[in-house]
């Protein structure tokens, strides 16, 4: 069977399992609709959450991303499963005690204002929007590859196929989904790593064969690759840090505490029977998600591995001098894998010398010695642009393997698109329906009006995602990487203060997350375009690129979380506190006993 | 809040502060501010700061959970607040 067919085959299983699920699962009431009645156990909903949360960015564009950076993308790794230390020890418990069903809720009624709970359905708008471009542009990728068409037709393509698909289900049918998701998605993620693994060093299992000796060589590969990067003027593969030590400190908390503030991970906390399963979940949740995620990393390194091993056959196994002409491959002599990506112009191939050979390397190393090698050698400019987002998707095919692995890749990196971009959807929908049309403007909706203008607000949402998709203000796990800093810098803080202080007040909660949300946008937007627009950054005005600090716009989420607790503080002495109920509901909130199930009234 | 009460909160933020120093320490001490000087150590094929950062912080992130929801668990039974 040749491949094209290989991948309809196997994404139109995985598809026609996800929608039979959908639909024997089928949500009947609103309770069923946001949190899946409340009755899912620990493990299964640990996994959901795993699938909920492994989006496109994790799953296509991560380990593209680590490969790209070396050491420094370990701050994706840490900062998107650190967080769920956060969630488990700080919120989710706590939350599942309160028992309702969204974000906004809880917010509005600890903080006893109708006001708290809008601005924070105004926070969560933003966060979620943003993460759904993130998940646009990974659907476009791997559509565009799919179905061998352009990356905008895939992103047209992505956005029919996840409305459809989450407009369906609802939560009920979004969770049992979802495990079928986990699976397809994790095995398609392994089992090309241990191929390779097995390749490259002997060791079938990616985790150790990241730290093992090349086949038949006693360099290890980290040792080799660190060489070969640094002859193509790339920086050392294992030390190689994201910009400053401070920014990568302050990137991989900005990620970690978005992780435990962003809505659509939290509600599925009410989604368990109990405060102690809801913490158990946590702990199952990060378990199936490790396994990715001690993945990925693996495949990243082996990723860059074969990359200069198929464009510089001789350099890697053999000793190649990386800058003789014969070392570098034809271009007319290229791989298949490498014309097929062609098609989607992610990938593309300018002769700058003329010889008709690809010569791959960094043309903006400041290294002098290595700057001179190139000249000799007559490289005119770096010749190849890989887009990030592609490597994980192209792995498989740039190590050669079988037809059905590269088409299982494919089912998963959809499934990784089409479970996060419904989790959200489904965020965004319950705070739009339930708490701005239910909580605000009609109190008296009826439960079928609160259900369609649920889905109205889905249609809404994923067009105006694909839109800003089709211009992403970054690779998908950059942009993802935006919207934690916004959820770190709005909702954690506020959520976090609703727990641990009892005094805290609405004008302080209130103030403090309109001033971590404003101050995240300004310094985000600055970079990156008002609302993600082209064209309309003014860097100019805050001082240039990263001038606070250093600091990446992607990382600038954990100063908006302190000044968000910094401005809640001091309004909060300023004003008066909290009536006594709300000071007994946060001891309540304490507590697990008398955890009831979810519900959703005001 | 109660006798009691007060004491179950302060058990419970006693669990947490001793769980989050090792988060922090795992990954922004060993991961992060510690890596180069780690790197000198190697585990395996692996520079040990590398290895905190993409590897090791994980396993031990998902370690601390569990931790974490076994000692509350037997935090809520001593001061009877847990479900039934």
């Amino acid at each position: 069977m040749d491949l094209q067919t290989t991948i309809y085959l196997v994404v139109g299983l995985s598809f026609a399992l996800y929608i039979g699920i959908a639909i024997w699962a089928r949500a009947g009431s609103t309770s069923e609709f946001y949190v899946a009645g409340g009755g899912v156990g620990p493990r299964i909903n640990g996994m959901a959450t795993a699938a909920d949360w492994m989006s496109a960015a994790s799953f296509i564009s991560m380990a593209g991303l680590i490969s790209n950076m070396g050491y420094g993308g370990g701050l994706f790794l840490m900062g998107w499963t650190g967080g769920y230390v956060l969630l488990a020890l700080l919120l989710a418990p706590y939350l599942r005690k309160f028992g309702k069903f969204t974000v906004p809720q809880f917010i509005g009624d600890r903080y006893y204002s109708q006001t708290a709970s809008t601005v924070a359905v105004l926070c969560l708008l933003v966060a979620s929007l943003t993460y759904i471009i993130g998940q646009m542009t990974g659907v476009g990728v791997a559509f565009s590859r799919f179905l061998g068409v352009s990356n905008e037709t895939g992103i047209y393509v992505g956005m029919g196929i996840v409305f459809t698909y989450a407009v369906f289900g609802g939560m009920k049918g979004i969770t049992y989904t979802q495990v079928a998701q986990y699976v397809v998605l994790i095995f398609a993620y392994t089992i090309p790593a241990i191929f390779i693994s097995m390749q490259l060093t002997g060791n079938p299992i990616p985790q150790l064969g990241l730290g093992s000796n090349l086949v038949g060589s006693d360099i290890s590969l980290l040792q080799k690759l660190d060489s070969i990067v640094v002859d193509l003027g790339f920086g050392q593969y294992t030390t190689t840090t994201a910009g400053s030590t401070l920014n990568m400190f302050v990137y991989t908390l900005s990620l970690m505490i978005g992780t435990a503030g962003l809505p659509h991970v939290i509600m599925r906390f009410f989604t368990v029977p109990s405060v102690h399963a809801a913490r158990l979940s946590a702990g199952w949740a990060l378990v199936f998600i490790a396994i990715l995620y001690t993945t990925a990393p693996a495949v990243a390194a082996m990723a860059k591995t074969n990359l200069i091993r198929t464009l510089t056959p001789g350099v890697v196994m053999q000793n190649a001098d990386p800058y003789a002409a014969e070392s570098q491959i034809k271009y007319d002599e290229r791989p298949d894998w490498m014309k097929r990506w062609e098609v989607t112009g992610l990938l593309k191939f300018e002769d700058k010398n003329g010889d008709g050979r690809i010569q791959y390397y960094n043309d903006k190393s400041k290294n002098e010695e290595f700057k001179g090698k190139a000249e000799a050698a007559g490289w005119k400019g770096n010749e190849l642009t890989v887009n990030a987002d592609i490597i994980v998707l192209a792995n498989p095919e740039i190590a050669l393997l079988p037809n059905w692995v590269i088409a299982l890749v494919a089912a998963g990196g959809l499934a990784a698109a089409l479970s996060t971009a419904a989790g959200l959807l489904l965020a965004i929908s319950s705070a739009i329906s339930h708490d701005l049309v239910k909580g605000v403007f009609n109190p008296n909706i009826s439960e079928k009006g609160e259900l369609m203008a649920g889905k109205i607000a889905m249609a809404g949402s994923i067009v105006l995602a694909g839109y800003l998709g089709l211009n992403p203000p970054g690779f998908a796990a950059g942009t993802v990487a935006l919207a934690f800093g916004i959820a770190a810098s709005s909702l954690f803080p506020a959520i976090m203060m609703g727990i641990f202080s009892k005094k805290m007040n609405k004008e302080g909660a209130i103030a403090g997350m309109l001033a971590g949300l404003t101050i995240t946008l300004f310094y985000v937007f600055a970079h990156k375009g008002l609302f993600f627009i082209k064209g309309t950054d003014y860097l100019p005005l805050i001082g240039g690129p990263n001038s606070f600090f250093g600091i990446t716009p992607e990382a600038f989420g954990a100063v908006g979380a302190m000044v968000n607790f910094i401005v809640a503080f001091v309004v909060d002495k300023f004003t008066k506190e909290p009536p006594e109920h709300i000071q007994h509901l946060v001891e309540s909130v304490r507590t697990p006993r008398g955890a009831k199930a979810v519900d959703g009234r005001h | 809040m109660d006798k009691s009460g007060e004491a179950y909160w302060k058990a419970t933020l006693g669990l947490l502060t001793k769980i989050l120093i090792v988060w922090f320490v795992v990954s922004f001490g060993a991961g992060i501010l510690f890596a180069d000087l780690l790197n000198n150590i190697h585990l395996g094929g692996y520079p040990l700061g590398f290895w905190f950062a993409q590897q090791g912080s994980m396993y031990i992130f998902v370690a601390l959970i569990f931790v974490y929801a076994k000692k509350m668990g037997e935090i809520d039974r001593k001061f009877d607040v847990h479900e039934e």
